[in-house]
């Protein structure tokens, strides 16, 4: 059964549905990638399985349990965790205050954890007392993932994590997405830098008006001359 | 929607018979008159928030410039005052008050001077102290020595309803000043803005005895119709007199508001209602079509205001007392914003629904709730409870909170109020 | 030294008193902004029910016969303090919360807390009428009169008992906060979810539980505030409604959803309004002696005449709202 699996998916803000049918299905060691034309629904999907706008129709299920329209502070503890693209950070608390407010629904001590991601991101346990608004672009995003590492997540959903960033740093996170994977978290991860992305995707899903044209492993996807010409740029 | 709106209208005829019926037709009629310059002001309330979207807290201070504007237009000269030397020194406090302004104009200049970044807040803050402490040197001599010699400079004598224009040009300036200094604001902090600024014109206008009598009051001011004393001296009856007196306020005053209404919902069906309700709707993208959103604003803040002090004005007229120490947020300010909520934000019809039936209500609560706690202290009284003590003060805090429930409620389950704006489709 | 202690005295002391007012009702105002967005303007109905609340508590406790060595209204003052954290819970969710449901903008929400503060305004007269109240009926109000004369001066140091534990309790929570809002995990919650809302949500933090923190220690913050006013003067009706305005100023001035600069900007508004009706012949009258005829100083050598004192505030609320709209430290205005 696999970690997470989305079934026929319909949903939007209110008004007409943004998602028509979306279908996935992620294990724990994969590395899932959405990509797809602006206004396709890719980060709503992400939204969608975070409770964070309606679903109407289809099924999502995590870990066993329909999840479908739960609120984060329940999917948080279940093992689910998001990097918006945006506003990622708290701007006026600390690096290491930021990861605390990651822990916020565990009870236990959480330190280990952040020896961990502190072990991940060597930059940040440098900068812990530093507030993350006076971090780059780059350590910025460090700081998002480590705040969403910090629940313990069986998968982690990124936003666009390359969005704004040099490509010197692009490919330093997608290096870090695959260690994080690599250390038993499955990721799934919208992105616009399509033929890098998928160049390491264990899932591809090319989504286009709401819906999957596309699915297949990430290497299959690029091969698909049909992909490449209407949604890789030749 | 019109059939909404006309039985809404036909219930508060209704209202008002019983009320009449109830309270007698004096205490009727002053309560009308009284509604006809409310809703004159829910009106000025009705194009800045409901059309603009601004967010006025300090009506109160429009309505007290408006109230000093006809006292100082309409009240009887004070041949004393014009007799002794405060004339004078008023001039020479007028000139310091000049002087000290071309003082702080010259500092925020004074960059052309080569003086620059905190050298020139420096100056500029400097600069403020000096001219303040020259327009005090003469201004507190002259208004001790009215205060002394005059009581105060009085008034000019002229017609109220010259007072009511002044009532609005004087608003009219003063939300200029206050405009251009806080529009800019976002909502919240231009709420707690024009609250702070109608505090200061309240503080003014109690304190400058020498121009307002201050905590003395001004009355009796002239009515701009006849006194119902003009017509018994003719020979009519006491109550008929009062009614027919009232009658020819009343029709004046509604003869405004009907004008009012007319010329508003004009310029509203016009191509400057539509740049309003585009701005109002979409403040980004109305500036980056190129409109000036400020200076828009700025003039609808301004055409409110004035509508706000001709209302004040009237109010002062129609009670014949100047009283500063009466003016209070809850009665002034708030009270209007429950008769805009309740009637429905961006509709004429609605603001002035609002306003007669609130001030309905806000005058019938206090009597009513008389009633109903002389109800129970009797019944309590005869079980052995004892009576309600003091009644009175009581009943007349009830009208506050039943304000309070009243837009709370509305709020909550009327939210575009009883008679909502009209969505047009521009095309 | 007869005029510094005068200064003291007048300034001070006076400054002092008034600003921890002020700086605890802003850090309520402040919180509330920074989580909920909105102006709460009702909050002088929490500190104005909070000191009726403890006033009766006080009443029912001297009935009981109880004497303490400080004034009663500082015992109970813990008991008053949960009362109106439950009082400001049960506002919330009775006015404030369906609103947000429905997703009403900010602006609604003031308004709906101008339609509490009607209600509560009309409630407090209804059972408590237009009249005054006094704690110290019963107990008197200690003043103590330091003799200066050490240093020279021929005026005692006054300060009375009250006004004393006021500035030792507002110290004290002014720590209590700071420690709440860097140590605690639902303090740095609060902190974060002013911060980033969004992302607050998204971290998993329990926002419904972090607003009903926030209307907690608004409300005993409130509590606390109005129950030391009515100590220092007396009880009243519109005891807070008067000071609504500065205490806005006061949350303004320090940047709205800055608990720090809130504290700091109560306290300047009250050292500026004591300082603004300070009159200044009293301190500078030696010098009469020197100055010739013609310069002697006047009765009064006030900045604004004492009856323009509250004014002095919505002064700087003016100036501080179009010099610097985010207040003097960085607040949040977007």
């Amino acid at each position: 059964m696999p970690l997470i699996e989305l079934r026929n998916v319909v949903g939007g803000y209110g008004g007409a549905p943004i998602l028509n049918g979306v279908n996935m299905a992620i294990e724990q060691s994969d590395i899932g990638v959405i990509v797809g034309p602006n206004g396709a629904g890719k980060s709503t999907t992400l939204k969608a399985i975070f409770g964070l706008l309606k679903v109407t129709g289809g099924t999502i299920e995590f870990a066993g349990k329909d999840v479908a329209n739960s609120l984060p502070d329940a999917l948080v503890p279940m093992g689910l965790s998001f990097v918006p693209q945006e506003k990622n950070v708290f701007t006026s608390m600390t690096v290491e205050e930021n990861l605390e407010m990651g822990a916020f629904t565990r009870r236990d001590d959480f330190k280990g954890t952040m020896d961990w991601v502190y072990q991940m991101f060597p930059v940040l346990a440098e900068k812990r007392r530093q507030p993350a608004g006076e971090l780059s672009g780059g350590q910025r995003q460090m700081v998002a993932m480590g705040r969403a590492l910090m629940s313990k997540p069986k998968l982690l959903m990124l936003d666009e994590p390359s969005a704004g960033l040099s490509p010197r740093y692009v490919i330093e996170i997608f290096e870090t997405i695959v260690r994080v994977n690599k250390e038993g978290v499955g990721i799934l991860m919208v992105e616009q830098n399509a033929r890098q992305a998928l160049a390491f995707a264990s899932r591809g899903f090319v989504l286009a008006s709401g819906q999957n044209r596309f699915t297949g492993t990430g290497p299959e996807l690029i091969a698909d001359p049909e992909v490449a010409k209407s949604f890789l740029g030749g | 929607m019109m059939r909404r709106s006309l039985t809404l209208f036909a219930g508060l005829f209704v209202l008002i018979l019983v009320i009449g019926w109830l309270m007698g037709l004096p205490f009727t009629s002053s309560r009308l008159v009284e509604a006809a310059a409310y809703s004159l002001i829910a009106l000025g309330l009705n194009i800045q928030w409901g059309y603009g979207g601004l967010f006025n807290f300090g009506i109160m201070g429009f309505l007290m410039l408006g109230g000093f504007a006809v006292t100082f237009i309409s009240y009887p000269v004070n041949p004393t005052f014009w007799g002794s030397d405060g004339p004078w020194m008023l001039g020479r406090a007028l000139i310091a008050f000049v002087a000290g302004a071309l003082l702080v104009i010259g500092a925020r200049k004074s960059d052309r001077l080569g003086i620059r970044g905190g050298w020139k807040s420096f100056v500029t803050v400097l600069a403020w102290f000096v001219a303040y402490c020259i327009y005090r040197s003469q201004l507190d001599p002259a208004a001790a020595y009215i205060e002394a010699n005059a009581g105060f400079v009085g008034g000019l004598g002229a017609h109220p309803v010259l007072g009511w224009l002044f009532g609005g040009v004087l608003a009219a300036v003063i939300a200029f000043i206050v405009g251009k200094i806080a529009l800019g604001l976002r909502t919240d902090y231009l709420a707690i803005a024009t609250i702070g600024i109608s505090e200061i014109i309240r503080a003014l206008i109690k304190n400058m005895d020498w121009l307002t009598r201050g905590t003395l009051t001004v009355s009796p001011i002239p009515w701009p119709t006849p006194l119902p004393q003009d017509y018994q001296a003719s020979g009519s009856d006491m109550v008929s007199s009062l009614l027919l007196a009232r009658g020819g306020f009343l029709l004046l005053a509604v003869a405004v508001l009907a004008l009012a209404i007319w010329l508003i919902s004009r310029a509203y069906a016009g191509p400057w209602g539509r740049m309003m309700r585009a701005i109002r709707d979409n403040h980004i993208a109305s500036a980056s079509m190129g409109k000036n959103v400020t200076a828009r604003q700025l003039e609808i803040f301004v055409f409110g205001s004035v509508l706000m002090g001709i209302g004040g004005a009237m109010l002062v007229s129609f009670t014949q007392i100047f009283d500063p120490s009466s003016y209070q947020p809850i009665n002034h300010t708030f009270l209007i914003w429950v008769m805009i909520i309740v009637g429905g934000a961006g509709n004429n019809w609605g603001a002035v629904f609002g306003a007669v039936l609130i001030w309905l209500v806000w005058v019938v609560s206090e009597p009513l709730a008389k009633f109903i706690f002389e109800f129970v202290s009797t019944w309590s009284t005869n079980i052995g409870w004892g009576a309600i003590p003091e009644i009175e003060s009581r009943s007349a805090q009830m009208r506050v909170f039943v304000l309070g429930l009243v837009i709370t409620i509305a709020l909550r389950f009327a939210p575009k109020g009883l008679i909502p704006e009209v969505v047009r489709r521009d095309a | 030294m007869t005029e510094l202690v005068f200064f003291i005295n007048q300034v001070v002391i006076a400054g002092a008193v008034l600003g921890c007012i002020y700086a605890l009702g802003a850090v309520g105002i402040t919180l509330i902004f920074g989580i909920l967005r909105f102006a709460h303007f009702a909050h002088s109905e929490l500190m104005t029910s909070g000191a009726f609340f403890a006033f009766l508590l006080a009443a029912l406790f001297a009935s009981w016969g109880v004497v303490t060595p400080i004034p009663l209204g500082f015992v109970v003052l813990p008991i008053a303090m949960v009362m109106s954290a439950i009082f400001a819970l049960g506002i919330d969710k009775g006015f404030y919360a369906p609103l947000r449901r429905r997703g009403a903008k900010p602006v609604i929400l003031l308004i709906a807390s101008i339609g509490v503060t009607l209600m509560a305004q009309g409630l407090i007269r209804l059972f408590f009428g237009a009249g005054s109240w006094s704690f110290f009926e019963t107990e008197s109000k200690e003043i103590f009169r330091i003799d200066t004369s050490f240093i020279g001066s021929t005026r005692p140091l006054v300060i009375t008992e009250p006004q004393l534990l006021m500035i030792v309790v507002t110290i004290i929570s002014v720590l209590a906060l700071h420690f709440f809002l860097t140590r605690s995990r639902l303090g740095k919650a609060m902190r974060a979810m002013a911060d980033n809302a969004d992302l607050a949500q998204v971290s998993g933090i329990n926002t419904a539980l972090v607003v009903r923190v926030t209307w907690i220690v608004a409300g005993a913050l409130a509590c606390m505030a109005g129950t030391m006013l009515a100590l220092d003067v007396t009880l009243k009706p519109d005891l807070a409604f008067n000071i609504i305005i500065p205490i806005f100023a006061a949350a303004i001035v320090g940047g709205l959803g800055q608990a720090y600069g809130a504290i700091a900007g109560g306290l300047l508004i009250g050292f500026a309004e004591s300082l603004a009706v300070f009159n200044w012949t009293m301190v500078l009258r030696p010098l009469n002696a020197i100055l010739p005829d013609w310069m002697q100083l006047p009765a009064t050598l006030a900045l604004v005449p004492t009856e323009y004192k509250l004014t002095v505030a919505f002064v700087i609320l003016v100036v501080v709202l179009l010099v610097r709209p985010t207040g003097i430290f960085k607040g949040a205005s977007s």
